[in-house]
């Protein structure tokens, strides 16, 4: 049984100023262990989708199924299995972090879970913040809260919706570290994040949504070996020869060319030398997860940024 | 044992009612945390219009046969704080958590609509009789009273507190800013308390305006109360009982609709 199973999902949200298609008949299943990223623009849908699979917004079609359980009809069992950290920095003013903590747990109908707590505490380093009032917390100590309180009553499948936008590396490296733990003793993570470096690092499999559909889903290996491995980069003055046409891009004067390896680079360089043009400037690096993601997303209609470029 | 392993392990010992005093427990403590703002504040007030109603009018206003003024105003004040805080505090911590994103929190809990209706609307009479209580507490000092019929005031006290938590569930549930629900504060819950005969007895008014008053259920909360201690009213005991009693359930009817539907919650 998948832990988690979006089923043909779909969003509109009606308005005056005309309807808005959030998301588009999504469909796709999430294994029990896997660390899954959820990938796209602003506007995707990401946040969308993971509101319906928290209970915070309701799709207009198809149906979400967390370890079985739908998620409008058998919410309860549902939710339980659930632990959601939602995007916005939000908090309880009037609660300290162990009261909003101990809170949150009677919520799943969970008491006596103080040995728990400290231990949450302890893995997040909030141990010497747990009587203090929540207003008192920087932000990067109420996004760890945020983190406490989503795993309070142990979930199976954890929800992590840009838990690491704004903070700072110190928390990044803790929260990634603690949630690789996690997911190592067998618990499903959704991430949602823009950091692309942290989705190609952690997750599994990706998907990516481009105005509310999937465009892309497969394994991370899978997705950054379906495309050219490497990518020459350089500055050229003449047009490129025609048998090089259909794998370049040309922006002014760079020209982009894809490759897949060191051989087919010799190739491409004697081409150009045969056909007397002269690149200048010659880079070659490799592709990484945000050149697939832009190649998805922008139909190659921008030049791709290289990262750890070998002059 | 794994987290996983604690996971099946505590799916078995969770139990809804577990998370609804959770969220009851909560509630009454926001409000507690408070209480100088939402218990002791309230109480001033109705002390400062008891005695300036009740110097000023002590002699002016008749009310009920061998009942002085100020015995009479003391029910009334007493009834209304109880009203408009129970209104107060269901309304004001739905808002504010909506405002504040920390609704969140509770949405993603695995709590039924039935569940919110008892804990928002449990705390709301929780406050209201707290505040109630201070108010008489405070008040009946200051001229003889008695409790003629006491499970009359009981009674009122305790639907008259649930309706008006009602009342503000759906406020709270309606308004998206601050001025929207001082709106319905100000003009809606305010008027018809203090139109509800707090000051009066609704026979000395005009004769429209006598009749208008039997339209504001909230007179028949006061009045229903106030023969408890009296054991005489406007009109029968029974008859405001059923129009209160039929108003709660209206009103909180249409509350748990609002919940169950996640009317401007869950999107």
């Amino acid at each position: 049984m998948p832990a988690i199973s979006f089923q043909d999902v779909s969003k509109t949200y009606f308005g005056a100023k005309g309807n808005v298609h959030a998301l588009d008949h999504v469909h796709f299943d999430i294994e029990p262990g896997e660390f899954f990223g959820l990938l796209g623009p602003n506007g995707a849908g990401k946040t969308t989708l993971i509101s319906i699979l928290a209970g915070l917004a309701r799709a207009t079609g198809g149906r979400v199924l967390v370890h079985g359980h739908d998620v409008v009809t058998d919410f309860a069992a549902a939710r339980r299995s659930l632990g959601v950290v939602p995007q916005e920095l939000v908090f309880d003013p009037f609660f300290s972090v162990r009261e909003a903590l101990r809170i949150q747990s009677g919520y799943f109908g969970v008491y006596d879970n103080d040995a728990w707590i400290d231990e949450l505490l302890d893995s997040l380093g909030l141990a010497d913040k747990a009587s203090s009032n929540m207003r008192q917390l920087s932000g990067g100590m109420k996004r760890r809260v945020l983190v406490a309180q989503a795993l309070v009553h142990r979930p199976p499948v954890i929800v992590l919706d840009e838990p690491t936008a704004g903070v700072d590396v110190e928390l990044r490296q803790t929260l990634w570290q603690f949630v690789d733990r996690l997911n190592k003793q067998g618990h499903t993570v959704l991430l949602t994040t823009h950091y692309l470096e942290e989705a190609e690092a952690l997750c599994g499999r990706i998907a990516m949504l481009k105005q509310g559909r999937v465009v892309a889903l497969d394994r991370t290996s899978a997705l950054l070996a379906g495309t050219a491995s490497t990518m020459m980069r350089f500055k050229m003055d003449t047009p490129v020869p025609p048998e090089l046409v259909p794998q370049s891009r040309v922006t002014g004067r760079i020209v982009q060319i894809k490759t897949h390896d060191a051989k087919e680079v010799e190739a491409v360089l004697a081409k150009l030398h045969a056909a007397g043009c002269h690149p200048e400037d010659l880079e070659i690096g490799r592709v990484d997860l945000e050149n697939v993601f832009l190649e998805i997303m922008q139909g190659e209609s921008k030049p791709l940024p290289l990262k750890a470029v070998v002059a | 044992m794994s987290l996983v392993q604690h996971a099946k392990f505590s799916a078995v010992s969770k139990s809804r009612l577990a998370g609804t005093q959770t969220l009851l427990y909560k509630e009454v403590l926001r409000f507690w945390k408070v209480a100088f703002q939402t218990v002791a504040a309230p109480v001033l007030t109705a002390v400062l219009y008891l005695l300036i109603f009740g110097h000023v009018l002590s002699n002016r206003v008749q009310v009920f046969e061998g009942v002085g003024y100020t015995s009479f105003l003391i029910p009334g004040l007493v009834m209304m704080s109880v009203l408009q805080n129970a209104f107060a505090n269901s309304s004001s911590s739905l808002i504010q958590s909506k405002i504040t994103g920390n609704l969140v929190f509770l949405l993603v809990a695995p709590l039924s609509h039935l569940a919110w209706f008892i804990a928002y609307v449990g705390a709301a009479m929780a406050r209201g009789i707290a505040v109630g209580l201070g108010v008489l507490l405070v008040t009946m000092w200051f001229a003889p009273l008695r409790a003629a019929e006491p499970w009359w005031i009981l009674t009122f006290a305790v639907l008259g507190a649930g309706m008006l938590g009602s009342l503000g569930l759906i406020a709270g549930l309606w308004a998206e800013k601050f001025d929207q629900m001082a709106a319905f504060q100000n003009f809606i819950i305010m008027p018809m308390t203090f139109l509800s005969g707090v000051f009066y007895s609704v026979y000395s008014l005009p004769a429209f305006w006598l009749g208008v008053s039997h339209l504001n259920p909230f007179f028949y909360m006061i009045d229903g109360f106030r023969r408890g201690f009296f054991g005489v009213s406007d009109v029968s005991p029974w008859a405001s009982l059923a129009v209160v009693a039929a108003s709660f359930v209206v009103v909180g009817g249409i509350a748990l609709h609002l919940l169950r539907i996640g009317y401007k919650i869950r999107h």
